[in-house]
């Protein structure tokens, strides 16, 4: 018997009771349904958290102090670093180097004032952030030079200090820590929400150094918190990370880097950990919904048990008339297959219906299902067919047909 | 009598069927011999129990001997396996069963062809067509069985048999579930394809009335033939009536009060009489 006439009985079988049919999918409709539906929402989440980190920078490494394992002194970042790192320049792909001092600050005009970290920035520290001013000019290297007392503020605490986030302070006075401070700029907004942050107030760098703080260490000029390093291009990030790190380790007298007491980050390998911790969010969720697949398939199982025992006469006949026990085999078996995609099939459409519902919340998610995603639920379905019709089928093709013909 | 003339198409030579269940053991069929030709129509009887059932699956290769010999078409059959049984069963025999065996929902015409597709044959419309035809319902080829009489649904049984141009047509009480008149219909098509296309056909049955329009009949009783002979002058289905119900209830009457004790015997159905009406013709 070929495949043809297999799948015409199979599907004349079928038909005969749809509803028992559609009944018997919905384990696999539902298994196939959260599973799509569920990577393809891990999916959409992790390109999003992609994109904020590609906003962010993914050419940038992050050099911070950290406490050294079993040991509490630390060596501060400082402004030597700074100008070594800058000296290493294109020959090791740095394309620049920025470096943050911060102190906690109140920034006070009129009847308002705000808590807000105070950040002693370079000039580069803009371009390199990619974060540029919305009135007025960032930080110049004049003013660095002079330790001006000059402030650029972030839009959000534009916003708390005016009461609005449009109004263009620039040329107006504020007291920083209880000194006077000019505005001579403010930043745009930043939409990621990961990084830097709205509610600041930049300053020169010499100037938090300084004037708001005084934090110079003999011999190496002063203390930073940050380095930025910004790298020609981001595949060389790890070697760049390695050169850093090298340099530090030289600098701090450390041989091993689990020592070290500073940590060189970037993006990318944030982005990675949180990738990674996405993925297996994605998978341990899929697995629970996949448990739901195998419910499924005991259910077309039991259903095709049924079916073979409703249809032992037929069995007996078509035995009778010359089938083969593997006619009887393949007739079962595509039945049950038959029923696994159609659940598939189904499932597919309604993660599909899931996805459109879920994406009117989830605005800035994009979300849709894969061709590899369905390829695989199809195929599952498959496997699932084929291992709950395996049983039932080969009952029907080892039936005898004497007692099979007599079944009442 | 010449070993597996090309003449002979059914060749049991001992046939032993023993079932063992546990440490019990039971032998129904003691050791059948018996030959039937190429156009012959047989019936066999017995009462239940008597073997007639085993000994039908083995000539219709559902079931296979304990011992003995099997030629059918001259071809030593008794020892096949399954794959082979089956595609013998599909080549050489054709099924007529009590119940029709139909397959729900199916038309006339997939019933028809269905041993074709098992078979693998060419034409198989054109066939299925041809074999509808013959039974005379040629008009009636998308009817599901639902549409159909009982008398139709087993035409359409006859039909599927006929289809692969079997050796011969094994029919197990074909008219036991049909009112008298679908059953003479039966009988009819039975007779005219013996006569007229010379197919060999085996009837099983307990009723000696379509016993007698087979030309031989082979009586089994515990496992053995007690009986086989020639059907003198077979009754033609055409024409024959059968006595009815009524007058049947009569003779059971007239027996229960002639009794002396005057106590009316019960409804029960009449016991078949073991003999034949029709004068038995030395048969061999």
């Amino acid at each position: 018997m070929n495949l043809i006439e297999t799948l015409r009985v199979a599907l004349t079988a079928l038909s005969t009771n749809r509803l028992r049919a559609l009944l018997t999918t919905l384990g696999i409709v539902i298994g196939i349904a959260s599973v799509v539906s569920l990577t393809s929402l891990g999916g959409g989440v992790q390109n999003y958290v992609l994109s904020q980190f590609e906003s962010l920078g993914l050419d940038i490494l992050t050099v911070s102090s950290t406490r050294a394992r079993g040991s509490s002194a630390i060596q501060p970042l400082n402004t030597a670093d700074v100008e070594a790192l800058t000296a290493l320049g294109e020959a090791a792909n740095i394309k620049a180097v920025a470096a943050v001092y911060s102190v906690q600050g109140t920034g006070v005009m009129g009847d308002s004032s705000v808590s807000v970290s105070v950040q002693g920035v370079t000039p580069n520290y803009g371009t390199v952030n990619d974060w540029k001013p919305l009135t007025g000019s960032f930080i110049t290297q004049a003013q660095v030079n002079e330790s001006a007392r000059v402030a650029i503020l972030g839009s959000t605490t534009v916003e708390d200090l005016f009461g609005d986030a449009s109004y263009n302070p620039v040329g107006e006075t504020i007291l920083i820590n209880g000194q006077v401070f000019t505005i001579v700029g403010t930043m745009e907004e930043r939409t990621s929400t990961l990084g830097t942050t709205n509610e600041t107030i930049l300053v020169p760098i010499s100037t938090a150094q300084t004037r708001l703080d005084n934090v110079h260490i003999a011999g190496k000029g002063y203390r930073v918190s940050q380095i930025l390093v910004q790298v020609n291009d981001a595949d060389t990030v790890d070697a760049v990370t390695d050169q850093v790190e090298g340099y530090f380790l030289r600098a701090h007298g450390i041989a091993n880097i689990n020592n070290a007491d500073f940590s060189v980050t970037s993006a990318t390998t944030a982005l990675e950990a949180l990738e990674q911790v996405i993925g297996v969010l994605t998978i341990f969720l899929s697995g629970i919904a996949a448990i739901s697949l195998i419910v499924g398939g005991v259910g077309v199982m039991n259903i095709m048990l049924v079916s073979v025992s409703e249809r032992t006469r037929e069995i007996g006949l078509r035995k009778a008339l010359g089938a083969q026990g593997s006619d009887i085999l393949g007739q079962f078996l595509i039945e049950s297959i038959l029923l696994s995609l159609l659940g598939g099939f189904i499932g597919i459409v309604l993660s599909w219906l899931i996805l459109q519902i879920a994406g009117q919340f989830l605005e800035d998610l994009v979300l849709s299902i894969t061709a590899s995603s369905a390829l695989i639920a199809t195929a599952v379905s498959s496997v699932i067919g084929i291992l709950s019709g395996l049983y039932p089928a080969s009952r029907a093709a080892r039936m005898n047909p004497i007692q099979a013909l007599r079944f009442e | 009598m010449t070993e597996h003339n090309s003449n002979t198409v059914i060749e049991l030579k001992d046939i032993t069927k023993t079932y063992t269940m546990g440490e019990m053991s039971l032998q129904v069929l003691k050791g059948v011999s018996v030959e039937i030709k190429a156009g012959e129509f047989v019936a066999i009887m017995g009462p239940s129990g008597s073997g007639k059932s085993t000994l039908m699956n083995i000539l219709g290769m559902l079931d296979q001997p304990t011992s003995g010999e099997y030629f059918l078409d001259g071809v030593e059959v008794a020892r096949m396996d399954q794959r082979q049984l089956a595609r013998i069963r599909n080549r050489k025999i054709g099924f007529v069963f009590q119940n029709f065996n139909l397959l729900k929902r199916t038309s006339a015409m997939r019933q028809v062809e269905l041993p074709l597709v098992y078979g693998g044959g060419k034409d198989r419309s054109k066939k299925a067509k041809a074999a509808l035809e013959a039974v005379g319902l040629g008009h009636r080829l998308d009817h599901l069985p639902s549409e159909l009489s009982g008398g139709q649904q087993q035409r359409v049984a006859i039909a599927r048999a006929l289809v692969n141009e079997p050796s011969m047509i094994l029919a197990d009480e074909p008219t036991g579930n049909l009112d008298s008149s679908s059953g003479k219909e039966i009988m009819q098509i039975f007779q005219r394809l013996n006569r007229e296309e010379g197919i060999t056909t085996i009837i099983v049955t307990h009723d000696p009335w379509i016993a007698r329009h087979t030309g031989r009949v082979i009586m089994v009783r515990d496992g053995n033939i007690i009986a086989d002979r020639l059907v003198a002058d077979p009754l033609d289905a055409t024409t024959a009536e059968r006595p009815s119900e009524a007058e049947e209830l009569e003779e059971l009457f007239k027996e229960a009060y002639n009794r002396t004790d005057g106590v009316p015997a019960a409804f029960e159905k009449a016991e078949a009489p073991d003999t034949l009406e029709a004068e038995p013709a030395s048969g061999d």
